[in-house]
């Protein structure tokens, strides 16, 4: 039996391999993902990541140049038309969850040859890449809960329950 | 001859007020914000109008209950205004548009020369050095002069308060987060990041360049960058600004400057003015009762 596993994996990966080729270099790449983690508003929850490498298959769409082909863009080409790809991929590897903070906007600030002053945090570069794409394709959820649920401190927050269910009365 | 040495004395006087309350105005009219000011970016081609920043400012500044939930899309049928209970509200613009609305935050812009400031007399507001335009509801008699100089309709009045009814409005979360260098809760909730927060110089170049790298995106105008004296808070849009609710017939000129000639003749028209014409009356009054005399002669006469 033993002698069978490396057999086994290498066909397993090779038919991944065969069925996304596009995806050759996001091999290492997880299937899901829990997004939201530190979340206290909205609950986190699994990213599909699997499902959406299978309809998108360029790595680059969601990660610019840290992996899969080079970005299309032209703008972006200017700068990044060798670039080879980065150790780091994630999306929470580059993008600031706190963009806002004195440190940030210090460091920010102190560096002054940076040309990508205009990066964006965490939270707005995630949802800006989700919405914007399931918004152009008239796929995948746009709305906050179809995502990611409120938390008892989000519906709070939002005034959701009761406030809303006077307000749905007062519709009817 | 006493009487006319007074005039002159008053004269004088008045003129020298006059002048030097004129100086002082012209000093005030040419500030261009302090230099570390922080301020807000506001790009309205981001905003998705999810209301998560009303929602979090109401929490923030502990604000009445709303009477719909923060998730109720209904508000958008009408264009509101930031009231007592809203420091903050979203509206909704371009609704029939192909590309989908454009949703535009309000709240108080926070202006490098403010006209509430301007026009409050017992001196309930101050201009931060962090930018925020802050007010001290303990002096704020109630006058509501704020509200009418105000040229974005920001200040609400707390007309629900029955034993001491003050102005209320955004004051960037000075006490809670600016103060320490946090940004605002709305910006801190928003999603989609459609609210920068920074030095507000940083913000301007940040604005031109987001123009100048997608001008397909956006209409080519920064607006608060220059109105009024220019603002803490900045806006992108991708078409032009009246077609959003802004009124883009202000000017660059701060309110002071239009008013700062009157305000510096108040000092002098409250003390001088009385005795001048109580001087002048007199004086006319003599001659009248003469002329009177006369006038009286001639109609005899016929």
């Amino acid at each position: 039996m033993p002698s069978y596993k490396p057999l086994i994996l290498s066909a397993l990966i090779l038919s991944v391999t065969a069925s996304f080729p596009m995806a050759a270099s996001c091999l290492s790449a997880p299937d899901t993902i829990i997004l939201n983690q530190g979340g206290k508003l909205f609950q986190p929850f699994e990213f599909n990541h699997a499902k959406h490498i299978q309809t998108i298959k360029e790595c680059a769409d969601c990660h610019h140049h840290t992996t899969g082909t080079l970005p299309p863009n032209p703008k972006c080409a200017k700068c990044h038309a060798n670039s080879s790809p980065t150790s780091v991929v994630s999306c929470k590897g580059c993008h600031s969850a706190t963009p806002f903070s004195p440190e940030t906007l210090s460091e920010k600030s102190n560096a002054k040859e940076r040309y990508h002053m205009d990066k964006m945090g965490l939270k707005g570069a995630m949802h800006q890449s989700c919405i914007s794409c399931h918004q152009k394709l008239s796929a995948g959820p746009t709305g906050c809960q179809e995502c990611h649920e409120r938390s008892a401190a989000g519906k709070a927050l939002y005034y959701t329950g009761k406030v809303a269910d006077k307000s749905s009365k007062k519709h009817h | 001859m006493k009487r006319r040495n007074f005039l002159k004395a008053c004269v004088i006087g008045g003129a020298t007020i006059t002048l030097g309350k004129t100086n002082k105005g012209w000093a005030a009219g040419s500030f261009e914000g302090y230099p570390d000011a922080m301020g807000v970016l506001v790009d309205t081609t981001r905003c998705i109008g999810c209301r998560s920043c009303e929602a979090a400012c109401n929490k923030e500044q502990q604000l009445a209950p709303p009477a719909e939930s923060f998730e109720d899309k209904s508000v958008f049928q009408e264009e509101r205004r930031p009231d007592s209970t809203h420091y903050t509200v979203v509206n909704e613009f371009e609704k029939k548009e192909p590309q989908g609305p454009v949703y535009r935050k309000v709240q108080c812009n926070h202006c490098n020369e403010p006209a509430c400031l301007t026009s409050c007399f017992v001196n309930a507001y101050t201009k931060t050095k962090e930018g925020a335009v802050i007010y001290n509801s303990k002096v704020c008699v109630g006058c509501r002069n704020c509200m009418i100089a105000c040229p974005f309709n920001v200040p609400g009045y707390s007309y629900e308060s029955v034993t001491n009814p003050v102005v209320k409005k955004c004051i960037l979360c000075y006490d809670t987060r600016l103060k320490v260098g946090k940004p605002p809760a709305c910006v801190e909730i928003c999603p989609q990041e459609a609210l920068t927060f920074g030095h507000r110089a940083d913000l301007v170049k940040l604005a031109h360049e987001r123009i100048r790298m997608n001008p397909e995106s956006y209409y080519d105008h920064v607006y608060g960058e220059k109105e009024l004296g220019g603002t803490s808070w900045l806006y992108l849009s991708r078409t032009s600004f009246d077609k959003i609710g802004f009124d883009t017939t202000m000017g660059n000129e701060p309110i002071i400057s239009n008013v700062k000639e009157f305000l510096g003749m108040v000092p002098m028209v409250l003390s001088i003015w009385p005795a001048l014409f109580s001087g002048i009356h007199l004086l006319s009054k003599g001659k009248h009762d003469e002329q009177g005399e006369h006038h009286d002669t001639t109609q005899e006469d016929r």
